[in-house]
């Protein structure tokens, strides 16, 4: 089987607090560490899961600059054989359907069966996916936590409300989006990552992909972000303060009070 | 101006929360416009839920066809395709289902799609104005969107406070003879109901929730020290599930168990509302969080700014010698 994940390169919220900067119009990015999207991660694992079973490949796709090479070597070291750089300064400023659309002309490109992306991006609208599917007319389904391949077909499970999952069949080619805790991503080490250091990684800009520039880029994106803020806070928690043995002294009246000792 | 219309979630004729939330939401972008509810399902539940919505909304569209007997998403987009005119605003709760059918529905109606959204400043010629989160509600953005070939609008719920005003009454349309062919690729077998844990966290009075912040596994086991000595049960935010720490009958949120406890203590919690959506009951909230500025506090009670895996030690130690 062949399949592609779509991966974005986000700034990682365990390792930085997201902070605003001074202009407003952007976050503060100048010393933010960047790591692939919490989602994407379980997706380039369950591809590789599925490729170990079935056989085919694994390729790893992204939209983004240079810099963005660093996202699709660590995917390639937990296993993907390709990875496939999407980049072109027309490109600046695509909105959720720019991206889908620029992917969609990836994946005409090539002849996958499956298409993996995350559920969502840590600084995204859990669009691209859906939209994709759409642009391909090939089956969707998002917050998928199960798929088991079953001649042809996928068997999938679609997390809903209250823990609950729907199980459906799907036909291929599809897209899929895939939920965190569908398995457990594979740990990659230093010595993983320098294995694929020096593997090359080809890129594509829009004539590559046979793409109108002018269709994907800032200037087609009808959907802008202006800026960024803290909204105006409310009253919010009373903060216990003092020494700590204070605080525990406070906390626990409230608990007594409140009911929360029994 | 185009014709405005929300999606009404029900479950077997029960009416989601959400569907006065939308009516909110439409009205707070057009404060004028008239709104219309689409009632999808099968058999006599569409009409009890179409009959409903009369009472709030001024017209309400119903589809009955035995493929909506549960909610299918991409059976749901074809019938929309067919019976929706192009640039119109559709209204639906950035949940489950919303984020399986919207993405799509935007490209086939070719209008913007805009997801999560937390508030409006309305409208300024063909430009909306909306307001959204990133970051699990670290910063939020301003959204500004040019809707002249319609929107697709998922609305987080419990955000806009529900328009009880009743002053709808429309008139049901059945739309049912007009959504065309609705078979997809994607064929439903059954729904799996999520399995009963060693607690039913939903009958706990205190819950001593843990978060992605007590970083390791190894120290699961003191925040269940810290229960035993208050007598409250152990729950636990998403992460913990899906590292395997804790059995998913613990997590609460929309994806878990709601529970409505007396007593809620987050440790380590962020508070996004995937989370918070699953704790009912206006149950007194304790926080304890390293980072002072995590939406936890803003729903909080009461706020500690700690590392809860040295804070928690000397709580538990406190609490055993009283
Ligand atoms: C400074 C800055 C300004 C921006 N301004 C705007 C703006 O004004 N308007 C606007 O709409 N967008 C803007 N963006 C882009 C925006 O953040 C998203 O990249 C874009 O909208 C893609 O969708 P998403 O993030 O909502 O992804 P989601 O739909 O949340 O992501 C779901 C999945 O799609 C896939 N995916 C998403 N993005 C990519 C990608 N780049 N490459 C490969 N796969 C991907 C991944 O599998 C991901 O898990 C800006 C970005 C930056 C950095
Ligand atoms: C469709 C969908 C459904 C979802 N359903 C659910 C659901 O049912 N339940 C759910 O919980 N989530 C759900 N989520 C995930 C949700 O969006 C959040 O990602 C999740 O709730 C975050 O969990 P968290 O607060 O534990 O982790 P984070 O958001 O990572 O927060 C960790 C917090 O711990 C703090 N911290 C870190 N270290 C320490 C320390 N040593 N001491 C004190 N504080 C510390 C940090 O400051 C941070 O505030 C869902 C997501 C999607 C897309």
């Amino acid at each position: 089987m062949e399949i592609l994940v779509c991966v974005k390169r986000v700034p990682d919220t365990a390792e930085n607090e997201i902070e605003i900067n001074s202009e407003g119009n952007d976050i503060e990015r100048d010393d933010l560490v960047y790591s692939v999207n919490e989602w994407d991660n379980y997706a380039v694992e369950e591809a590789i899961q599925i490729v170990d079973k079935v056989g085919g490949s694994v390729t790893v796709a992204t939209v983004g600059d240079e810099e963005s090479e660093e996202v699709l070597r660590r995917e390639m070291a937990m296993g993907a054989q390709n990875g496939l750089l999407l980049t072109d300064d027309a490109f600046e400023g695509a909105d959720g359907k720019g991206i889908a659309s620029i992917l969609t002309a990836a994946v005409k490109k090539g002849n996958y069966d499956l298409i993996l992306t995350g559920a969502q991006a840590d600084d995204g609208a859990a669009e691209v996916g859906g939209m994709m599917a759409a642009m391909l007319d090939v089956p969707y389904a998002s917050l998928v936590n199960t798929i088991e391949v079953q001649d042809g077909k996928l068997k999938i499970g679609r997390e809903v409300e209250g823990g609950n999952q729907d199980m459906y069949e799907v036909e291929m080619p599809c897209v899929l989006s895939i939920q965190t805790g569908i398995n457990e991503p594979r740990y990659v080490g230093i010595r993983g990552i320098r294995k694929v250091a020096s593997v090359e990684i080809p890129e594509q800009g829009a004539s590559d992909l046979g793409i109108d520039a002018s269709n994907v880029g800032g200037d087609a994106a009808k959907v802008k972000r202006i800026d960024y803020f803290v909204p105006e806070m409310g009253e919010g928690a009373e903060m216990l303060e003092g020494s700590t043995e204070e605080i525990i002294e406070k906390l626990v009246e409230y608990l007594k009070a409140k009911g929360g000792l029994k | 101006m185009a014709d405005i219309f929300a999606y009404i979630e029900h479950n077997q004729g029960v009416v989601d929360d959400t569907a006065l939330e939308l009516l909110a939401a439409a009205k707070k972008i057009f404060p004028d416009a008239p709104v219309t509810a689409i009632v999808m399902g099968s058999g006599g539940d569409v009409d009890k839920v179409a009959n409903e919505m009369t009472a709030s909304y001024n017209a309400v569209w119903k589809v009955d066809n035995a493929a909506f007997s549960f909610p299918d998403a991409e059976a749901a987009r074809k019938a929309l395709v067919n019976i929706l005119p192009g640039d119109c605003v559709l209204l639906l709760p950035h949940a489950h289902f919303g984020m399986d059918l919207s993405p799509g529905l935007s490209i086939k109606l070719d209008s913007v799609f805009l997801s999560d959204v937390v508030d409006s400043e309305g409208l300024d010629g063909n430009t909306l104005k909306v307001i959204r989160q990133e970051f699990s509600g670290q910063v939020s953005t301003h959204v500004h969107a040019d809707i002249s070939n319609g929107a697709v609008i998922n609305v987080r719920p419990g955000v806009f406070q529900p328009d009880e005003s009743k002053a709808g009454g429309g008139d049901v349309v059945d739309k049912s003879g007009d959504i065309g062919d609705v078979s997809v690729k994607r064929k439903y077998l059954e729904t799996v109901q999520a399995e009963a844990g060693e607690v039913d966290i939903t009958k706990s009075e205190v819950l001593v929730s843990v978060g992605r912040g007590v970083e390791e596994e190894d120290n699961i086991e003191m925040m269940f020290d810290l229960a035993e000595a208050m007598g409250a049960d152990v729950s636990c935010s998403r992460p913990i599930v899906d590292a395997k720490w804790l059995e998913k009958a613990r997590q609460v949120g929309t994806s878990g168990q709601t529970v409505k406890p007396k007593v809620y203590m987050a440790l380590g919690i962020s508070g996004s509302f995937q989370h918070m959506g699953g704790v009912k009951g206006n149950p007194f909230i304790i926080a304890i969080n390293k980072n002072p500025k995590a939406p936890i506090f803003q729903m909080a009670d009461v706020g500690v700014e700690a590392n809860i895996l040295e804070f928690v030690p000397e709580l538990t130690e406190k609490i055993k010698e009283l």
